[in-house]
């Protein structure tokens, strides 16, 4: 799933800009390369894989804005898609 | 003590000399003293677009490095009343100035003129160092494109960082069809991106073309839409509260724009 397409609601090119904008800001701001990404993603990938299989090529991670839910304001989410194949046995209790 | 006002962008090319020169003369209409810089040291052409460039004699490095006097290198435009132009020298690179030298050289200037408006080169290298050195506060332009709002975000960082807090934003070069298309984005698109406050919109215009061709401000152009623009950023400027249009929803927003600006019939 492109979260790109997740994000925005509209084919107004304007939209489009504004939405990329948003996403390329975020980085900008954080001042967050994509080696720092990897390595994140090489940390939950490390904890999750204790407990499930996971689908390491449909992996997805990414910086992003969300609305904060108690007022409304944007705030940068990190955002991780975690396709699993099966859960490991000793993650049941 | 005058205002030392630095107009930036981070981008190239879209409108901080024609801002600097249109805030200037705009200023000048209202009444106050004005020197407006070149720091843009080895691309000069605030002289050009306001129709100075064959008075040159000196210019800012000649004052940096005491060959003349500072009055000396003011250059006054006849047709304004207490309206000077520091020149950039054209042969030299930025490092010919550091910020502590331009920081003197405002500092000199704030104390005769009103407001001291700093034209800044393209970048975020020395040239935007030397020209943010003695500024007190800041305007950033941008145009409504995804490039130059990037930079612009970049610019507010960087203004900040360096201690200028609450810089104020024009959008230059909007097109009110694009924007109703949902081609071009909008004011609030805009500021909802940057989160700065905004002190003026101004609209693409080809006054601005014919304007900048003849070497005369738009700002005293009373048929050109983008000088009305700048005429009411001066305003805001000295503190008047020229209103903004309501902000509240998109449609309603562009058409009393659109009105405002005369691209739709009142009925
Ligand atoms: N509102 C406007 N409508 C139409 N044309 C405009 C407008 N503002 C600027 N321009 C044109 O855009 C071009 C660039 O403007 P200007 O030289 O002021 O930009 P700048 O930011 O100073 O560029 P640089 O970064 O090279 O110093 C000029 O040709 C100018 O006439
Ligand atoms: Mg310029």
């Amino acid at each position: 799933m492109d979260l790109f397409k997740m994000f925005s609601k509209s084919d107004n090119s304007k939209d489009i800009a504004k939405e990329r904008l948003k996403l390329v800001l975020v980085h900008d701001r954080a001042n967050v390369s994509p080696q720092f990404l990897e390595m994140i993603k090489g940390e939950i990938l490390r904890v999750i894989s204790d407990y499930m299989e996971i689908d390491e090529a449909g992996l997805e991670i990414k910086l992003t804005r969300t609305k904060r839910d108690v007022d409304d304001t944007s705030v940068p989410a990190l955002v991780a898609n975690i396709p699993i194949r099966k859960m490991k046995d000793n993650g049941k209790f | 003590m005058g205002e030392v006002i630095v107009i930036t962008s981070g981008k190239g090319g879209v409108g901080k000399t024609t801002t600097t020169a249109n805030i200037g003369a705009g200023l000048s209409l209202e009444g106050k003293s004005i020197v407006v810089v070149d720091a843009d040291i080895g691309l000069r052409n605030l002289d050009v677009v306001m129709g100075l460039e064959n008075r040159i004699v000196y210019d800012l490095v000649d004052v940096v490095e005491g060959v003349c006097r500072l009055r000396q290198a003011l250059i006054k435009d006849k047709r304004y009343n207490n309206l000077y132009l520091l020149p950039a020298a054209q042969t030299k690179d930025k490092n010919a100035v550091s910020p502590q030298q331009m920081q003197e050289l405002t500092v000199e200037l704030a104390k005769e003129f009103d407001y001291v408006i700093v034209d800044c080169p393209a970048g975020i290298e020395q040239g935007f160092k030397n020209a943010i050195a003695g500024a007190s506060k800041a305007i950033v332009v941008t145009t409504p494109e995804v490039s130059a709002v990037r930079d612009a975000d970049r610019i507010i960082g960087l203004l900040e960082a360096n201690g200028l807090k609450n810089p104020q934003l024009i959008i230059n070069r909007l097109r009110v069809d694009m924007v109703k298309r949902g081609d071009m984005m909008n004011i609030d698109d805009m500021i909802d991106i940057l989160a700065i406050e905004l002190i003026g919109v101004v609209p693409d215009d080809e006054h601005i073309v014919v304007s900048t061709n003849r070497g005369e401000p738009a700002v005293s152009n009373n048929e050109s839409i983008a000088g009305q623009a700048y005429r009411n950023i001066v305003k805001r400027i000295l503190g008047e509260d020229v209103p903004f249009m309501d902000l509240e929803t998109d449609q309603g927003f562009i058409t009393k724009l659109a009105k405002m600006f005369g691209f739709v019939k009142k009925r």
